[in-house]
């Protein structure tokens, strides 16, 4: 037989494109953040692994993305083996990596001073299979960029994780652009509740989850990374009902 | 020997001081000096000794040739990186070979004979990129490398500086003092190719590849670098030993050779991967018009302790490999230096905590004490702010920091640095009161002041992002 029917082709490669689309999801790993309301939110009920996340900081002090910074290595330090860490300046400061629980002896830094270093860097890292993460801290990611990163963890299955960093307002206006990425979350400082005696709270984070592959935006108000990593609802909202703590945004990534 | 008589081949520091010098006979120093320690010149033991310092310089670059009776010819244009540049290689030379108890004078310029005139005559050390000419334009003509005869009859006629020599017309020059003269000053100038045959260690492992074409494109070059690590891998293979450092010698058309050096984290032999790193150096390769032998040597080998494969997914052990090509990988595309870990120092001072260690040093285990906040971001130099305090130890109300104020809503702190007194007396004085503070919408600083107001002291915000 020379060809099968139009029709029976099409649904042919219908199915096949189906079943390499089921094959991708089901193969990756999921991590989850541990957090039941994060969790539930998630179409695959954590972050997919071998894909790439991004983190953006809102706030007064967003241009450090310090908080990004705790944010993606809370991620990691609830993964196993070595993260490639590529930089773009020298304002890390290490113990606070490992206070989140990210140990010093995991994490390979690698320093450059240019988005066109750290994306090839990423990208090597990405086809290192023996890695658990790659991050990068960058200030523009392209569409095509973000795709290549995309493609190279999903072949390795190491998670890839962008930190974006600006230094003026063109560059943080490019933050907002579309790209790859699986999913986009903002972290921005939130008040802490008035603490009876002297001293600091936990800190507590707005977590937005601008844009997920498959799902709603949301926001939510958590504590701050713990020692192994992990959010937590803070206890005055985990005692309220959860949707009081939740609300509902307007898709804007 | 000179004819009949003993002539003083060479002095020590000693003897230069009481005016002693090279070319004087021996009957007339010891007429001086009555007391004067006389030792027979062993010229081929010099020389012998001059190829083992060279092949102790192919540290420094594969490229190096011994130039008797004294200097030594190093190129260093494909391998400096390795060393964070040419001002730390030159330095690291001298700093070793003085501990060798060997004086030295270094000198690094465009062209092998301008270098060699500036270790000589000049007080340059680094000449840059094209300055070559100005900088051997007031030494004598004899830093040019010629005969005495030459140099005497140019003295004849006055020529006593490189500048005079380059502004007279090149014909008459050619007439009067032969090829020499005009061959040595552009070899010097960079005019004239000079081709400098370069040591060959013995007994280390090393392939070779001659062509019939010279070779030029891009391509086969890659292709070239693919064999030659297949060759040199066998050879290391049996060897049982693995390739800590490569060196790539392409020879060119015209004699010259040009160089790829690269370090790697640990022994290798696997041709794949070092065909990856040496074609990420190939940029440093001007092919010219071709190439017609090429060379591999493994010019650092460590013996090669065999692992056994272990699939990626049961843990670091498995991935340990992988890691360590991605370092060598990175570390050729961005220099060693910059991919590394962070490892904790016992230090007081929040700007000293951390060291770097190289990325495969040994996990150590430790960590940063747990109970210290600390930001995510600490600022290389802390910046200045304004702010007001209630009281002297009280955190601030308010700062301002880049124009912009900041209400402080809640406050912690002060935790007490003081400066690391056994290392200056400038720490002595050193104590910052630091404070994390929580501004009214929820952004967290870690601020200090170094003093009272009222002693001078000041505020200053060191890091923001809190853990």
């Amino acid at each position: 037989m020379a060809c099968a029917s139009p029709m029976s082709t099409i649904a042919e490669m219908r199915l096949y494109l189906e079943r390499i689309d089921r094959h991708g999801r089901e193969q990756g790993a999921v991590l989850p953040f541990g957090v039941e309301a994060i969790d539930r939110h998630l179409p695959q009920g954590g972050l997919p692994q071998g894909r790439l996340h991004e983190a953006i900081e809102g706030g007064a002090a967003s241009q450090y993305a310090g908080l990004a910074t705790l944010f993606t290595a809370g991620i990691l330090a609830r993964m196993q083996g070595p993260v490639l860490w590529c930089l773009r300046g020298r304002d890390l400061f290490a113990p606070a990596l490992a206070r989140v629980g990210l140990h010093p002896d995991r994490v390979i830094f690698c320093e450059t001073w240019k988005d066109r270093d750290v994306l090839p860097a990423m990208e090597e890292g990405l086809k290192c299979g023996g890695l658990a993460g790659v991050v990068g801290e960058v200030s523009r990611l392209s569409l095509n960029a973000s795709r290549r990163l995309q493609l190279c963890a999903g072949e390795s299955g190491v998670t890839a994780l962008v930190i974006r960093r600006w230094r003026n307002t063109t560059e943080r206006e490019a933050a907002s652009e579309p790209n790859a990425a699986a999913t986009r979350w903002r972290i921005a400082p939130f008040p802490s509740p008035a603490s009876g005696f002297d001293g600091l709270p936990r800190q507590q984070w707005q977590l937005d989850l601008l844009r997920v592959r498959g799902g709603e935006p949301h926001s939510w108000v958590l504590e701050a990374c713990d020692a192994t990593g992990h959010l937590a609802l803070p206890a005055a909202l985990a005692e309220r009902s959860v949707a009081a703590g939740e609300t509902r945004r307007a898709a804007t990534g | 020997m000179q004819g009949q008589r003993r002539v003083i081949a060479s002095v020590d520091a000693a003897a230069g001081r009481l005016d002693l010098g090279c070319g004087m006979t021996v009957t007339h120093a010891q007429s001086l000096i009555p007391d004067l320690c006389v030792i027979d010149a062993t010229p081929e033991d010099d020389e012998a000794a001059l190829i083992r310092l060279a092949l102790w310089c192919i540290k420094y670059s594969p490229l190096v040739t011994p130039n008797p009776p004294d200097g030594i010819f190093i190129d260093v244009a494909g391998s400096a990186h390795l060393f964070q540049g040419e001002a730390a290689l030159i330095g690291n030379l001298c700093r070793r070979l003085l501990a060798e108890g060997i004086t030295a004078k270094a000198a690094l310029a465009d062209t092998a004979g301008s270098a060699w005139a500036l270790a000589r005559y000049g007080d340059a050390q680094i000449v840059s990129p094209g300055r070559a000419s100005e900088a051997i334009a007031s030494l004598p003509v004899a830093s040019l490398r010629l005969s005495s005869a030459t140099v005497t009859s140019l003295s004849e006629v006055g020529i006593e500086r490189v500048a005079q020599l380059a502004s007279k017309p090149r014909g008459s020059l050619r007439k009067r003092f032969g090829a020499e003269a005009l061959l040595r000053l552009d070899q010097a100038l960079g005019n004239a190719n000079e081709a400098l045959p370069s040591l060959v260690p013995p007994e280390v492992p090393r392939a070779e590849l001659r062509f019939a074409e010279p070779v030029a494109d891009p391509e086969d070059l890659k292709r070239i670098i693919g064999k030659l690590c297949d060759k040199l891998c066998l050879d290391l293979e049996a060897r049982g030993i693995g390739a800590r450092r490569l060196d790539l010698v392409f020879l060119r058309v015209d004699n010259i050779a040009q160089a790829a050096r690269i370090g790697l984290s640990r022994p290798y032999r696997e041709p794949r991967h070092l065909a990856k790193l040496l074609a990420e150096r190939l940029v440093v390769i001007d092919p010219g018009f071709g190439i017609e032998t090429a060379s591999l040597t493994a010019s650092w080998v460590e013996a090669v302790v065999e692992r056994q494969t272990i699939g990626r997914h049961v843990g670091i052990d498995g991935s340990q490999h992988d890691v360590s090509q991605l370092i060598d990988t990175l570390g050729v595309r961005l220099g060693e230096n910059n991919v590394f870990r962070l490892a904790p120092v016992e230090s007081l001072l929040p700007e000293r905590v951390t060291r770097r260690v190289p990325a495969l040093h040994p996990a150590e285990g430790l960590e940063w004490p747990k109970n210290l906040p600390r930001p995510a971001r600490l600022f290389l130099h802390p910046e200045k702010i304004e702010a007001v305090a209630e009281l002297p130890d009280h955190p601030p109300r308010l700062f301002i920091w880049r124009n912009a104020r900041h209400r402080v809503a809640k406050a912690d702190g002060p935790e007490r640095i003081h400066g690391e007194w056994w290392l200056s007396d400038k720490e002595t004085a050193l104590i910052r009161d630091y404070y994390r503070v929580e501004t009214a919408d929820g952004t967290r600083y870690w601020l200090f002041r170094d003093g009272p107001t009222e002693e001078g002291g000041g505020w200053w915000l060191h890091g923001v992002g809190e853990a």
